[in-house]
């Protein structure tokens, strides 16, 4: 059933009776060409873009809990392209361009709001280094702006601009950067793939893999044997949990992440905003809260909760930033677990075992990555060649120096 | 999360800062043959386990000695704490 306005007007009239499930609740086969391990949004995407762009067919998707109760429903909704690394850069902007255009890819109301993402500078240094990205983000034909004060004080006059020790001393504004409806975004790629033929099948956890003399067959799941031609595993959080299981290490560590929702306020914030000086972002949903988060706790974890020092220094970064928020209630917190890799930067990759392909690392950015992500995930298992924008993201690259390293921090998972 | 440190007794983990999986103590012997494979094993790959895992902390707001914690990653629960001098 196609979404539009005269479909509303008909079941309007008709009692909203005729509305059918947006995908179906598919029984697992015996064998598929491809199987996607993970029904987050990376991996929805990816089937999608399998059965839609490379005319794939056969294809499961495998989640071992619901659709959008992972790290698409737990993430901050933020979508833009402000990465400053070529190898990152140009694949960022691909993504940003194929939000622009999901809600027709898909039609889906994923709610697409390209209200902006300001970059705040408190120091002259930082306002260079900001200079230098905003010229990195436009050769790779991505949008930024290097605000001065005044250009800052007109988009947000609330902030604190002249705090003593962090004045702000200017921003740089990427305007087609934004928020998206995280949820709607899974629900929006699982019916598009179910339309499209992709069996999406719930409550079923992978346990084991089918390996033999370097080939990967099937997997093993907790509804039965599944065999399938080739294997895609995009389980950002518990990668290492899920290739431990095909004998594999990883160069990551799972971490949480937890993030914020204040009270309904009147809307205030017109985009996104970060904070230079402290670790907190921040951005005003539809419904009128604040939703804010900042720094990862820093030790290993799966918990998907996070405990209160962290809380903490992130109201902290927020109070300093915007003093007007002091007295704004905290409604709820979470936490979702991440895969922080090595140097910062993902991973899209064949692994040493055939059939058995790798998606992960994202860190804490995954959300903005996702429409590109799929993409480049989908081409290289239908085509076994990388995508131009994802060519970088390898797997040997920690073994060979070719870290990309955006914050020029170094081998150091628990700071990025 | 409380660190029972075996000299101070309980504290806030806020006072430690957190380093990653124990096994970081073993160095691999850089006159190795394969020490270049060695080296990146020890650098960049971690088991990265969900439950139990030995974990290093150092304790910089207290007596700055390091912590072997060895604590579930599912539940955050802490089992055994050692100076890592002494393990």
């Amino acid at each position: 059933m196609r979404y539009n306005a005269l479909q509303i007007l008909k079941q309007g009239l008709t009692g909203h009776k005729g509305w059918k499930p947006a995908w179906r609740k598919a029984e697992p086969k015996f064998d598929y060409d491809i199987i996607i391990v993970g029904g987050g949004g990376h991996g929805l995407a990816t089937a999608y873009y399998l059965a839609e762009k490379f005319e794939q067919k056969r294809i499961a998707v495998l989640e071992k809990g619901w659709i959008g109760g992972g790290n698409v429903g737990r993430n901050t909704t933020i979508i833009r392209s402000n990465y400053m690394l070529h190898e990152n850069e140009g694949f960022y902007e691909f993504s940003l361009r194929l939000w622009e255009k999901q809600e027709k890819d898909l039609n889906y109301n994923t709610m697409v709001s390209q209200r902006g993402v300001l970059n705040l500078a408190h120091t002259d240094p930082q306002r260079d280094a900001y200079a230098r990205r905003g010229n990195a983000m436009i050769l790779n034909g991505a949008d930024a702006k290097l605000l001065d004060v005044e250009g800052v004080r007109k988009l947000c006059p609330f902030l604190n601009f002249d705090n003593a020790r962090f004045p702000i001393r200017g921003g740089l504004w990427q305007k087609r950067g934004g928020t998206v409806r995280h949820d709607a975004v899974a629900w929006g790629y699982a019916r598009a793939a179910d339309m499209r033929g992709v069996d999406i099948i719930e409550n079923c956890e992978v346990t084991g893999f089918a390996i033999q003399s370097g080939i990967c067959t099937g997997v093993q799941t907790t509804r039965g044997q599944i065999k399938a031609k080739k294997i895609g595993v995009a389980v950002a959080g518990s990668s290492s949990k899920v290739l431990t299981m095909a004998g594999m290490r990883l160069p990551m560590e799972s971490h949480v992440l937890q993030a914020f929702v204040s009270e309904g306020l009147k809307p205030t914030l017109q985009g996104v905003i970060t904070y230079g000086a402290g670790h907190f972002y921040v951005s005003q949903s539809d419904k009128g809260g604040l939703v804010f988060g900042g720094d990862i706790d820093g030790y290993n974890s799966y918990a998907q909760r996070g405990n209160l020092p962290v809380v903490e220094d992130v109201c902290e970064g927020g109070v300093s930033l915007m003093p007007m928020i002091g007295k704004a209630r905290l409604l709820r917190m979470w936490g979702g677990n991440v895969d922080m890799s090595m140097d910062g930067s993902p991973i899209i990759d064949k692994t040493h075992i055939d059939g058995l392909y790798f998606n992960g690392g994202w860190c804490y950015g995954g959300f903005k990555a996702t429409p590109a992500s799929g993409y480049c995930f989908a081409e290289l298992i239908a085509t076994d060649s990388p995508n131009d924008t994802a060519k970088n993201f390898r797997m040997d690259r920690f073994s060979r120096g070719l870290m990309i390293d955006e914050k020029g921090q170094g081998c150091q998972p628990n700071l990025h | 999360m409380i660190i029972n440190h075996p000299l101070f007794g309980p504290r806030d983990a806020a006072e430690f800062v957190y380093l990653g999986d124990a096994s970081l103590m073993n160095r691999p012997d850089p006159k190795a043959e394969d020490a270049i494979q060695q080296f990146y094993e020890y650098m960049y790959l971690r088991d990265n386990p969900a439950g139990e895992h030995r974990e290093l902390w150092f304790h910089e707001q207290g007596d700055r000695s390091w912590l072997i914690v060895t604590r579930n990653t599912f539940t955050h629960e802490i089992t055994k704490v050692e100076l890592a001098r002494q393990s």
